[in-house]
């Protein structure tokens, strides 16, 4: 700390001079807790690729960032002190990695102007744009990863879901429950049935729902869980012979700590994922300019892991955006609202990705005014559990916008008209 | 020295029998009185309200009505998470169903409602007692919790099932959602901590007061004097609750803003308000300010001297912090299980008698 603050108190004393603060973004990590399993990888790829983008380029557009870390445990109340605490800093974007704490945030960003990039969690209505000006949740939303797999279950049953029993095994909280509209429109369409089973938080006892789900023998599981209660659903799994394959996972319920502990038992498991995890050529440059300069936030142990992989992505699409802020500007120093700016003109291209020197990590997408959300596409990926590795299933799939669109316009509108908000971006 | 009684004559019981008795005491609480109402609110900002002042003072309300029911009246409860929630979700049910009642009703409502639940989880209590009031209490916990993420029409059937605070006004002023200044939400706390805590201060100290301590005292030797157990132990549990459930009100709607159930009213909100009284100091309305000024503060404090200042990985200082406080904890309950107001005590009367003890 005392290297960070020493160029912040030299800025202070030499004010007359051009201004040359650090980008900040802070990182709400949570490394302890029933959560820290997936907490811990996300947020050292987070941090790896700030402190990469400093050594190897400079800083983003010749300015380095700042990644100021506060411990939040996913408890909501510390979330709200730690956006407290670091907002004042000169914060550029927030990402909670927690649905609990962007429904705190929400209201707090739209009144201290300050984007919030709530990607793949967090209150799926904020992609629309016109009703939620500071908060992005582009490249996926839940409804979207529900609609993957729904679409994928097609695929792989013939066209057809008439007649079959789908259940869904949810984190009971807000973070688990925001499927479930999808699922039930879902279901309708297509005419499957749909059973929900709550696990309440943080979920290491799951007894009672597999002993429902071995009573009713459901054709496919769908799990959206997160921290302690992937392991423990896919050990239970396990543990009544439930056929792995038939047991989907969502992207926050498809990493290899969730899997592991079962063994090979949890061969077969299938998960959404919303990059690819493939050996990127930036995982090379992390390891030389990051890693081995002692520089890493962790020990380093997690390069290449899905979740580390995704904690990078999150960092890569803020970088991305703060550079396109930087060029529509024309100013290196962007504040908050720049950026939010940026982060609306965003265009993540293949050419992008693959001069980032991570090709096809995720699909390619745009964000406008109107349209914060992304393409919303997943894959699917399979554990191998010999191999130890994630076999990707599928490429890039698109979410059903015939259900998902109305089913946001819907939510959106009602906030709108609850918190007074008048639509925007016409 | 400042704590003297030479001089601090009193000519009638009125005055010998106030809740400051010696004048320094006195003075020094009308000093935090006038820091607290006008200097405070100039000086604060979001995040002084947000991360310390409005939790504390919510809290502070929280253990003084946890403080009623065990402190004085010694009903053990662990279902104070709960009954928060039935505050915070009766607060919400009434500013969406009636959206141009005022804030202050909707909290207050939100008391009357939890004061009504607690007393229906107060009835057990008639029959049992010590750990197994405790455990039943418990049961009001988990089923209260489940309750609210079972039921869609508490949470109107929002996707998430999470509630949120709708924006609203205190004399045009917004003090819930997102327009909220931090004088003016730490102003509503403030308001409403101190006159619960001035209305705690003297119904403890008054006839039904005094029956509640009767019955934690001694129960049967309460009755044989004439005290209703019946009467004593549902008003405490009544009176408890409606504390209990303001700070629930107060706690989603003006600090949070939105929570989720689960998470925000769980066991462990019980057991931290429980620890607040305990390290507090039971039965004691100071105790209670004491507590979760002491269990709020804290860790804020710890983490911001040692990953702010000593620049320690947040994880290592999330652990010691536990660590730290748990280890205070366990100090404070053997070398002072009264608490933090039984050492202000013992340390004033030392003060009155220095320098000659005896």
């Amino acid at each position: 700390m005392t290297n960070r603050l020493a160029p912040l108190a030299l800025g202070v004393l030499l004010a007359a001079g051009p201004a040359a603060a650090d980008l900040v973004f802070p990182d709400l990590s949570y490394r302890t807790g029933p959560f820290a399993a997936g907490g811990v990888p996300f947020s050292d790829g987070y941090q790896d690729y700030f402190t990469l983008v400093n050594e190897r380029d400079g800083g983003i557009g010749g300015v380095k960032a700042r990644v100021p870390e506060c411990e939040t445990a996913y408890n909501t109340e510390k979330g709200v002190e730690c956006y407290e605490a670091t907002k004042g800093d000169g914060a550029l974007i927030y990402q909670p990695l927690s649905t609990g704490i962007t429904y705190q945030l929400i209201p707090k960003v739209e009144a201290d102007h300050i984007p919030l990039h709530t990607m793949g969690y967090g209150r799926t209505s904020a992609a629309n744009g016109k009703v939620f000006e500071w908060v992005f949740n582009y490249p996926a939303n839940y409804w979207d990863g529900a609609s993957v797999i729904v679409k994928y279950l097609m695929d792989e049953n013939g066209g057809s879901l008439e007649g079959k029993k789908i259940t869904l095994l949810y984190h009971n909280s807000a973070y688990g429950k925001e499927p479930i509209p999808t699922l039930e429109a879902l279901s309708k369409k297509h005419g499957f049935k749909l059973t929900l089973i709550p696990v309440d938080s943080p979920g290491q006892s799951q007894k009672s729902q597999w002993l429902q789900i071995r009573r009713e023998r459901p054709d496919v599981v769908v799990m959206w869980g997160w921290g302690v209660m992937n392991q423990v659903a896919i050990q239970e799994a396990a543990n009544i012979n439930f056929p792995m394959d038939h047991f989907i996972g969502n992207w926050w319920a498809g990493a290899e700590h969730d899997v592991a502990p079962a063994g090979m038992a949890a061969d077969g498991y299938k998960a959404l994922n919303m990059n690819r995890v493939v050996d990127y050529p930036v995982f090379a440059d992390i390891r030389s300019h990051v890693i081995d300069k002692g520089l890493a936030a962790g020990d380093g142990s997690y390069v290449g892991s899905v979740l580390y992989t995704r904690g990078m992505y999150a960092a890569m699409l803020a970088v991305e955006a703060a550079k396109t802020a930087q060029e529509m500007t024309g100013t290196a120093q962007i504040d908050a609202a720049m950026m939010r700016d940026g982060m609306e003109h965003l265009e993540m291209t293949d050419a992008r990705m693959e001069a980032l020197g991570m090709p096809g990590i995720g699909p390619e997408f745009t964000v406008s005014c109107a349209d914060h959300g992304g393409s919303g596409m997943a894959i699917v990926q399979q554990w191998n559990a010999a191999e130890k590795t994630w076999v990707p299933l599928t490429d890039f799939i698109a979410p059903d916008a015939e259900v998902i669109a109305p089913l946001i316009e819907a939510d959106s509108t009602a906030f709108a008209a609850e918190n007074g908000i008048a639509p925007r971006c016409d | 020295m400042f704590y003297r009684e030479a001089g601090d004559f009193k000519t009638s019981y009125r005055d010998d029998s106030q809740t400051f008795p010696i004048g320094f005491d006195r003075y020094r609480y009308y000093a935090v009185l006038v820091l607290a109402f006008a200097v405070v609110p100039f000086a604060i900002d979001d995040y002084w309200a947000s991360a310390i002042f409005v939790p504390f003072l919510i809290y502070a309300i929280a253990a003084i009505g946890l403080n009623i029911l065990v402190g004085y009246c010694g009903q053990l409860s662990l279902g104070t998470g709960g009954f928060m929630a039935v505050g915070a979700y009766a607060c919400y049910k009434l500013m969406t169903a009636f959206p141009d009642l005022n804030i202050v009703f909707c909290i207050l409502g939100g008391g009357l409602v939890t004061a009504a639940v607690g007393v229906l989880f107060g009835l057990p209590s008639l029959r049992i007692k010590g750990f197994y009031l405790a455990v039943a209490t418990l049961a009001a916990q988990f089923f209260l919790v489940w309750l609210f993420n079972k039921v869609p029409w508490f949470y109107n059937h929002s996707a998430s099932g999470q509630i949120s605070a709708p924006a609203r006004t205190v004399f045009g002023q917004p003090v819930t959602g997102a327009g909220v200044e931090a004088w003016a939400q730490y102003m509503i706390c403030l308001v409403f901590a101190v006159v619960l805590a001035w209305a705690a201060r003297n119904l403890t100290r008054g006839t039904v007061g005094r029956s509640w301590m009767a019955i934690r005292d001694m129960d049967i030797a309460a009755e044989i004097i004439g005290v209703n157990p019946l009467k004593a132990k549902l008003t405490a549990f009544a009176v408890s609750s409606f504390y209990i459930g303001i700070a629930g009100a107060l706690f989603f709607a003006v600090y949070l803003g939105a929570v989720e159930v689960g998470e925000a009213f769980g066991i462990q909100k019980s057991f931290l308000i429980l620890f607040m009284i305990i390290i507090g100091g039971l039965g004691s309305i100071f105790g209670s300010f004491a507590g979760a000024a002491f269990l709020v503060l804290l860790p804020v404090l710890l983490k911001n001297v040692l990953v702010g200042t000593l620049g320690w990985p947040t994880d290592l200082t999330a652990h010691v912090q536990l660590m730290i406080l748990g280890a205070l904890i366990i100090g404070f309950l053997i070398a002072e299980p009264h608490g933090l107001a039984q050492l202000w005590r013992v340390g004033k009367e030392k003060l009155r008698l220095w320098p000659f003890p005896h």
